[in-house]
C-alpha cells in the first residue's frame, strides 16, 4: 500500500479573520453545542428523522408512565432515553456548529461597500443590479461579483481563498472574473456586475457551510428509506410482543417494551445520518473547496473516470530543462557554461531548472560568484522575449527562438524541438549561437503510483492536454494514465465525457475557461478553479479556491469516505441489536419461561440492570461515535473487495461483539445502584 | 444398515441428482424465457385468447397480468368448489362452505396449498383435477415468470419493457412444468403411487370390518405438488400417505422434485445475466442455509428429551417408521425451504428445537432454496438489501449488476421484504391475544404459541405445511390466515416487479475493481449475513417464547 504522494494542501482558513478551528474534534464543542441541541428536542425538529421521532414518542411515554408510577427503574431509563434523543440532537448541532464558525468568519469579511458607477454616481453595493458597470481603484473593495470589462489589476482574493499572493485580473480572457468581497491592490478596472447582491459568491459560500441549503442526498434519501423500514419493523416486533408475553403469563410493563424498542430500531446511524452527511461538506470546505450540493459530494465518491489537465496535475505546471544541444563547434560544455550564466540571475522556475541542469549535469557551480553577481541582469519582456546577463563585456541571452538569430541547423533543431512536445531555448553569446536548451515537460513523482492506486480503486484516469499525439503518448505513458486526449479542444472533452457516460460511467473534470463551461455543466463532478472565469465556475458543481487540479483526487477520496462511513455506522448500528436482545429478552422472559434465564450470556446482574444497561449502551455509543462520524471512517485507496473485507470485519463482526462488552462493563456499575 | 449412514447416503445422492441437473435444466429454462420462437401450440394459445407474444410490457401491464390472471383463478377455483355437486366425479361430496372454499382457492392459486379441510371427504376428482390439479402447475409458472421478469430488470438496459407475461407463463406451463411434471407422474406410478379415477375400494380388513380406503387420482397431481413447490396432498396425510409416498425411494424422488426447480433457476439466472458466478454464489447462500437448518433439525431429532423419545432412540412420534428420522428431517427441511409445505411427518411433534429450525427455514423469507420463482427472487431481494446495507462500505452509491440501487429501488426492495414479517407478527399477535384462540389450540404454553406462529409463518411465505395442533376452520382463522397467503404472495410480486421496472430503465454500468464484487465468496457471507440477521431480529422474541423456550427447556 503506497501513501499517496500528491502534497495535500493544508486546511486554510477561507477568511482571514484567522483560521476556523474545524479540524480536530474536541469534547468542548460538545458543550458548545449543547444549547442547539436542546432545542432540537422540539417535536417539529424530531419529525424530520423518523428514528428519533420513536424514540422521542418512547420518551414521553416512559416519562408520563413514571409520573403515573414512579419508580427509580422507570425515572432511569426515561432520563436515558431523553438523553438518547439529546445525543442524537447533538451530533448534529457539532457537526452545524462548525459550519456555523466558518460561516461567521466569513461573515465578518463582508463590509459594507459602497460602489462607483461608470456615470459617477455612487449607490450601496446591495443596490446594485445585474449589468451596473461600477470602477474599482487601487485600495477599493470589488462590491460584488462580476467580469472585469476594462482594464487590468492586482487583486488580493485571500478573503476567499486564504492565499495571499496578489493575482492578476483583466478584461477579455480566462482572468476576467472577480468575486464580490476582494480588494484591488493597484491599477483600476471597470467590473460589470454579473450577480444579484445576496446571491454573490461569499452569500453563497455562507448559506453553504451554515448548511441552510442543506437537501438530503439521493443516497441519505434511500437510506433514511430502509432506516425508516427497519424501524418499522422493530415497531410491529415489539407491539405484536406483547400479546405473545401476555399469553405466555406475563404482559410486559410499558417502560420495558419502550426500552426494547429504542434499543433495536437504528438510533446510532439515525442519530449520525445527518451529521455524516455536513461533516462530508465541511471536510471538503477545509480542503478549500465549495461544494453547491451534498448530491456532488455523493457523486464525487461513485465516480469511475476522471479527467485530468496534463499540465499542473500530471506534469509540473512549467516545463523543466532537460537536454542542452550544442551546435555548430561550439562544445556541450561551453553551451552549459552559457547557458548557466543567461539563467543565473533568472527567478522563473524555467530559469531554475536550466541552472539545476548545469550543475547536476556538468558540474558548474549553482551559485554565482561575486563577479557574476556584480554583473548586469537583462530581464524577460514581453518585447524582447528574451533574457539574459551582460558580464566582462560578453552578452548573454537565451530565448524563443522567433527572437533569436540563427538559421539552419539551429532551426532543425528547435523545429525537433517542437513537434516532440519541448519548448526549445535559443542560447547565444552576443551573436553567436551555441545551441539549444530543450524544456520539456515533467511528471511529477510518484503520479504513476498515484494512478495505479486508483486503477485499483476502479477509477480510469484520462489525461487531457493541448500537446500533439506523439507527445501526449510519450507523457502520458510516462504517467501511467488508462487514456489521453491529445490537441484537446473543449469539443473533444465534451465528446469524451458524453460517451463515458453513455456507458454508465461518472466522469469528473476540472476547468477553468469559459469554453470548459459546457464540460464542467456535462461532468458529472465538474471542478472550476477559483482562477476561471465567472461562466466556468458557474457551470461547475464544485469551486476549489486554491484552483489546484490534483485537489480531484481528493475530493473523491472525500465523496468515498463519505459513503463509506454512512455504510459502516449501519452496518455497526444493525448489528448492535443481537447483544441487546442478548440482553433484554432473557430480562423480560426469564420469569415466564425459566429456560430463557439461559440466554443471558453476560451474566448481566439483574432483569432491571441489564435493561437499563442495554438502553445506556445505546445513548453512549451515540457520543462515542460522534467523532467518527465527524471524522468519516479511515480511507485507504484500494479494491472494493479489500475495502468491504476490512470494513465488514471492523463495522460488522466488532458491532455484533463490542455491545456485548459494553453493556457488560456498564452492568458492572448499573449494578451498584441500590434496587438494581 | 445404520440410520445415520442410510440419511447421508441419500443426501448425497440427492446432492448429486441435483448437480446433475444444474447445467442443463438451468440452461434449459434460460433458453425456454429467451428464445424467440414460438412453439406452435404455444402459437396456437396465443391466437386463441388474443396475445400479441412479440410484445414487451411494461411493469404495471406485466403485473396487471399477474393479478388479473391470479383472479380470475381464484374466482374458477371457488365456483367449482361451491358447485361440485353439479360435477362429474364428484361422488356425492357437496358444495364446500364459502369460508374454506374462498381459503382453499386463495391457498392454491397463490402456490400456497395450505389445506383447511380433508380432501378424500370433501373434494372429488373434478375439483381435485381441474381446480387444484391446473392451479399447482399455473401458480408455479407465476412465480418463474415474475423471478424472469426481475431477472430481465437485471439485465436489460435503458428500457421500460419487461417481456410479455403471457408468454412467461405459457411457455413456464408448455416447456417446463407440463412436460417435466409428466414424466414425473410416470415414475411415481413405477415407483407405487396411486392413479385411479375411483372414489374408493371396499375391502374386509384383517379385523373382519368392512372399510373403504379411498383413491384418487394421485401421481399425476403428486408429481405437479412437488415439482411446482405446491405442497397440496390429495390425502390428508399429505406425503405421508402410502399411496402419494409409498416407500424411501419415492421419498427422495419427491424431496428431488421440490428442490430441482428451484436449485437449477440460480443457474438460469446466471446464464441470463451472462456470469455464471453469479448465480453458483446465491446457489451456496441457499445451500449452506439448507445445510445448517437439515444439520440442527437432525441432530435435534435424534437427541430429543423425554423418556419416550429417549427409549425410542429418537424423536419418532410423528414420523413414518419407514421413513424413519434422517427421511423426514430431510424432507421436513426440503419442504419448508422451498415453500412447498407437503410434509411425511408431523411438525408439530417435532423437538423444540427441530420445529424451531423447520419454522425459521420459513421465516428466512422462503431462500433455502425458496418455491418456484419466488426462492429465487426473494433470494434477489435480499441480495439487493444486502448489497445496500453493505455495499457502501467500498465507497460507492450501492449497485447490484450494474444497476444502481436509488431511492426507488430500496423502497420496492423493503416492501417487498418486509411483507412477510408484517403478516407474520401482525397475524400472529392478534390470534394469540384472541381469547377463542386458546380454545382452538390442542397444546399450550410455548408449544401452543409456536402452532400460531408457525400458521402465520406457512401462510404468509406461501409455504402451506400446517404444524397441526391448531384448529383453523373457524372464521377468523380461514379469514386472517387467508389475507395472510393473498398478501404474502402478491405485495411482494408487485414490489417485485416495480423493482424490475425500475432497474430495466437504468443503463447497465459495467463493473470494476472499484465496484462491489458480487460473484465472489465474500458476497455469499453478505447475503447469508444479511438473511440470518433479518429474519433473527425480526422474529427473535417471538421465537424467545415459542420455540426457543421448549428447545432450551
Amino acid at each position: 500500500m503506497t501513501t499517496p504522494i500528491l502534497e495535500r494542501t493544508p486546511a486554510r482558513a477561507v477568511a482571514p479573520g484567522g483560521p476556523v478551528r474545524a479540524g480536530a474534534f474536541s469534547p468542548a464543542q460538545l458543550w458548545a453545542s449543547l444549547p442547539d441541541a436542546l432545542r432540537k428536542l422540539h417535536p417539529r425538529a424530531q419529525l424530520r428523522n423518523s428514528v428519533m421521532f420513536v424514540v422521542w414518542v418512547g420518551s414521553v411515554l416512559v416519562t408520563v408512565d413514571a409520573l403515573w408510577q414512579p419508580t427509580l427503574f422507570g425515572w432511569l431509563i426515561a432520563v436515558w432515553l431523553w438523553f438518547t434523543v439529546l445525543f442524537a440532537g447533538l451530533a448534529e448541532a457539532v457537526a452545524e456548529g462548525r459550519g456555523k464558525a466558518q460561516a461567521a468568519t466569513l461573515r465578518r469579511t463582508r463590509r459594507d461597500t459602497t460602489a462607483r458607477l461608470v456615470d459617477g454616481r455612487v449607490v450601496a453595493a446591495t443596490e446594485l443590479s445585474i449589468g451596473d458597470r461600477v470602477v474599482v481603484g487601487a485600495g477599493e473593495t470589488i462590491p460584488g461579483d462580476g467580469d472585469v470589462v476594462e482594464g487590468i489589476a492586482t487583486v488580493d482574493e485571500s478573503a476567499i481563498t486564504g492565499e495571499s499572493a496578489p493575482v492578476v485580473r483583466e478584461a477579455g480572457g480566462d482572468r476576467s472574473s472577480v468575486t464580490g468581497g476582494t480588494t484591488v491592490l493597484s491599477d483600476r478596472i471597470v467590473v460589470e456586475i454579473t450577480t444579484m447582491p445576496g446571491e454573490s459568491f461569499v452569500d453563497r459560500m455562507i448559506a453553504l457551510v451554515e448548511g441552510a441549503s442543506r437537501q438530503k442526498t439521493p443516497n441519505e434519501i434511500a437510506l433514511t428509506i430502509l432506516l425508516a423500514a427497519l424501524t418499522i419493523i422493530f415497531l410491529l416486533a415489539v407491539v405484536a410482543l406483547q400479546p405473545m408475553s401476555a399469553y405466555a403469563g406475563g404482559p410486559q410493563p410499558v417502560v420495558v417494551l419502550v426500552a426494547l424498542l429504542v434499543c433495536l430500531i437504528p438510533t446510532t446511524i439515525g442519530a449520525l445520518l445527518s451529521a455524516i452527511g455536513i461533516a462530508g461538506m465541511d471536510r471538503l470546505v477545509q480542503r478549500n473547496v465549495l461544494a453547491r450540493s451534498g448530491r456532488a459530494v455523493e457523486a464525487a465518491g461513485d465516480i469511475d473516470t476522471l479527467l485530468l489537465d496534463k499540465t499542473g496535475t500530471i506534469t509540473f505546471g512549467n516545463r523543466q530543462a532537460t537536454e542542452l544541444i550544442p551546435v555548430d563547434r561550439a562544445s556541450t560544455q561551453e553551451l552549459a557554461e552559457a547557458a548557466r550564466l543567461s539563467s543565473l540571475a533568472d527567478q522563473t522556475p524555467e530559469g531554475r531548472s536550466v541552472v539545476d541542469l548545469c550543475t547536476r549535469e556538468y558540474g558548474l557551480p549553482g551559485e554565482a560568484s561575486a563577479d557574476e553577481a556584480r554583473a548586469e541582469f537583462v530581464p524577460f519582456t514581453a518585447q524582447t522575449r528574451m533574457s539574459g546577463l551582460d558580464i566582462g563585456g560578453r552578452r548573454i541571452r537565451k530565448g524563443a527562438a522567433a527572437s533569436m538569430p540563427g538559421a539552419g541547423e539551429v532551426r532543425e533543431i528547435v523545429d525537433r524541438i517542437s513537434d516532440e512536445g519541448g519548448t526549445p531555448l535559443v542560447v547565444a553569446d552576443g551573436d553567436r549561437v551555441l545551441g539549444v536548451i530543450r524544456l520539456s515537460d515533467v511528471v511529477k513523482p510518484g503520479i504513476a503510483a498515484r494512478f495505479a492506486e486508483l486503477r485499483a480503486m476502479g477509477i480510469r484516469t484520462v489525461m487531457v492536454t493541448g500537446d500533439n499525439p506523439r507527445t501526449a503518448r510519450a507523457i502520458a505513458a510516462e504517467a501511467g494514465v488508462d487514456d489521453h486526449i491529445a490537441e484537446a479542444t473543449p469539443e473533444d472533452k465534451m465528446a469524451y465525457i458524453r460517451t463515458e457516460q453513455e456507458g454508465g460511467r461518472l466522469v469528473a473534470m476540472t476547468g477553468d475557461g469559459t469554453n470548459d463551461a459546457p464540460a464542467l455543466a456535462q461532468a458529472d463532478v465538474g471542478v472550476a478553479m477559483n482562477t476561471g472565469t465567472a461562466a466556468a465556475k458557474e457551470a461547475g458543481n464544485m469551486v476549489d479556491l486554491d484552483s489546484d487540479p490534483t485537489k480531484l483526487l481528493e475530493i473523491v477520496e472525500i465523496g468515498k469516505q463519505l459513503l463509506i462511513t454512512r455504510g459502516a455506522l449501519t452496518t455497526f448500528s444493525v448489528a448492535n441489536d443481537l447483544a441487546k436482545y442478548f440482553a433484554i429478552l432473557p430480562a423480560m422472559f426469564a420469569a415466564l419461561y425459566p429456560s430463557l434465564g439461559l440466554l443471558n450470556v453476560m451474566g448481566l446482574h439483574s432483569p432491571q440492570s441489564a435493561i437499563l444497561s442495554a438502553v445506556i449502551f445505546n445513548a453512549l455509543v451515540i457520543i462515542v461515535l460522534i467523532p467518527l462520524a465527524l471524522r468519516g471512517v479511515r480511507y485507504r485507496p484500494s479494491s472494493a473487495s479489500t475495502l468491504l473485507r476490512r470494513n465488514l470485519l471492523i463495522y460488522g463482526l466488532g458491532g455484533v461483539v463490542t455491545p456485548f462488552v459494553g453493556i457488560f462493563l456498564i452492568d458492572l456499575v448499573v449494578r451498584l445502584v441500590p434496587g438494581m | 444398515m445404520d440410520d445415520t449412514l442410510a440419511g447421508l447416503l441419500q443426501v448425497a445422492l440427492l446432492l448429486v441428482l441435483l448437480a446433475a441437473c444444474y447445467a442443463p435444466f438451468g440452461d434449459y429454462m434460460a433458453r425456454v424465457f429467451t428464445s424467440e420462437r414460438d412453439w406452435r401450440v404455444e402459437s396456437a394459445l396465443y391466437r386463441l385468447v388474443r396475445v400479441d407474444a412479440t410484445s414487451g410490457q411494461r411493469w404495471p401491464t406485466y403485473a396487471a397480468g399477474v393479478l388479473g390472471f391470479s383472479f380470475v383463478s381464484i374466482v374458477l377455483v371457488y365456483l367449482l368448489q361451491r358447485l361440485q355437486p353439479l360435477l362429474p366425479m364428484s361422488f356425492g361430496r357437496g358444495a364446500v362452505d364459502p369460508a374454506t372454499a374462498l381459503n382453499t382457492a386463495i391457498s392454491f392459486v397463490t402456490n400456497t396449498n395450505w389445506q383447511s379441510y380433508v380432501p378424500e371427504q370433501v373434494l372429488g376428482n373434478t375439483v381435485q383435477m381441474a381446480g387444484l390439479t391446473v392451479q399447482n402447475v399455473v401458480s408455479a409458472a407465476v412465480g418463474l415468470a415474475v423471478a424472469v421478469a426481475l431477472v430481465r430488470g437485471l439485465v436489460r438496459s435503458g428500457t421500460d419493457r419487461l417481456g410479455n407475461f403471457w408468454v412467461d407463463l405459457t411457455r413456464g406451463v408448455v416447456r417446463i412444468l407440463l412436460p417435466f411434471a409428466f414424466v414425473a407422474a410416470i415414475l411415481l406410478v413405477a415407483a407405487g403411487v396411486t392413479m385411479s379415477l375411483r372414489s374408493g375400494v371396499d375391502l374386509t380388513g384383517v379385523d373382519g370390518a368392512a372399510h373403504t380406503v379411498p383413491m384418487a387420482p394421485t401421481a399425476s397431481q403428486e408429481a405437479v405438488k412437488m415439482l411446482g413447490t405446491n405442497g397440496g396432498g390429495i390425502y390428508n396425510a399429505n406425503s405421508a400417505h402410502p399411496f402419494e409416498n409409498p416407500d424411501g425411494l419415492s421419498n427422495l424422488f419427491e424431496i428431488f422434485l421440490m428442490l430441482v426447480i428451484p436449485v437449477c433457476l440460480t443457474r438460469t439466472f446466471g446464464t441470463m445475466v451472462g456470469n455464471r458466478r453469479q448465480g453458483t454464489v446465491l446457489l451456496s447462500v441457499m445451500g449452506v442455509l439448507w445445510a445448517a437448518v437439515l444439520a440442527v433439525a437432525w441432530f435435534a431429532e435424534t437427541h430429543p428429551n423425554g423418556p419416550a423419545a429417549l427409549a425410542a432412540g429418537g424423536a419418532l412420534e410423528g414420523k413414518e417408521v419407514r421413513f424413519g428420522i434422517p427421511s423426514s428431517v430431510l424432507f421436513g427441511v426440503s419442504t419448508t425451504g422451498t415453500s412447498t409445505g407437503a410434509v411425511n411427518s408431523l411438525h408439530d411433534s417435532y423437538t423444540g428445537g427441530g420445529g424451531g429450525v423447520v419454522l425459521l427455514n420459513m421465516l428466512f423469507g422462503e431462500v433455502a432454496p425458496g418455491g418456484v420463482g419466488a426462492g429465487l427472487y426473494g433470494i434477489l431481494v435480499l441480495a439487493i438489501v444486502a448489497v445496500f446495507l453493505a455495499g457502501l462500505m467500498v465507497g460507492r452509491t450501492p449497485e447490484y449488476l450494474g444497476k444502481k440501487l436509488g431511492r426507488r429501488e430500496v423502497t420496492a426492495a423493503v416492501v417487498a421484504i418486509l411483507t412477510m414479517p408484517t403478516l407474520v407478527l401482525v397475524g400472529a399477535g392478534l390470534a394469540i391475544a384472541l381469547p377463542g384462540t386458546l380454545d382452538a389450540l390442542n397444546n399450550d404454553g410455548a408449544h401452543g404459541f409456536s402452532e400460531v406462529l408457525y400458521a402465520y409463518a406457512s401462510a404468509a411465505n406461501n409455504n402451506g405445511s400446517a404444524f397441526a395442533g391448531l384448529t383453523v376452520t373457524g372464521d377468523f382463522f380461514q379469514t386472517t390466515l387467508g389475507l395472510a397467503m393473498l398478501f404474502g404472495r402478491f405485495v411482494p410480486i408487485l414490489a417485485v416487479l416495480a423493482l424490475a421496472g425500475s432497474l430495466a430503465q437504468q443503463r447497465r454500468v459495467e463493473a470494476g475493481a472499484g465496484t462491489l464484487a458480487t460473484d465472489e465468496p465474500l458476497f455469499g457471507v453478505l447475503v447469508g449475513g444479511t438473511i440470518v440477521l433479518v429474519a433473527a431480529l425480526t422474529f427473535f422474541p417471538a421465537l424467545a417464547l415459542g420455540p426457543l423456550a421448549e428447545a432450551l427447556a
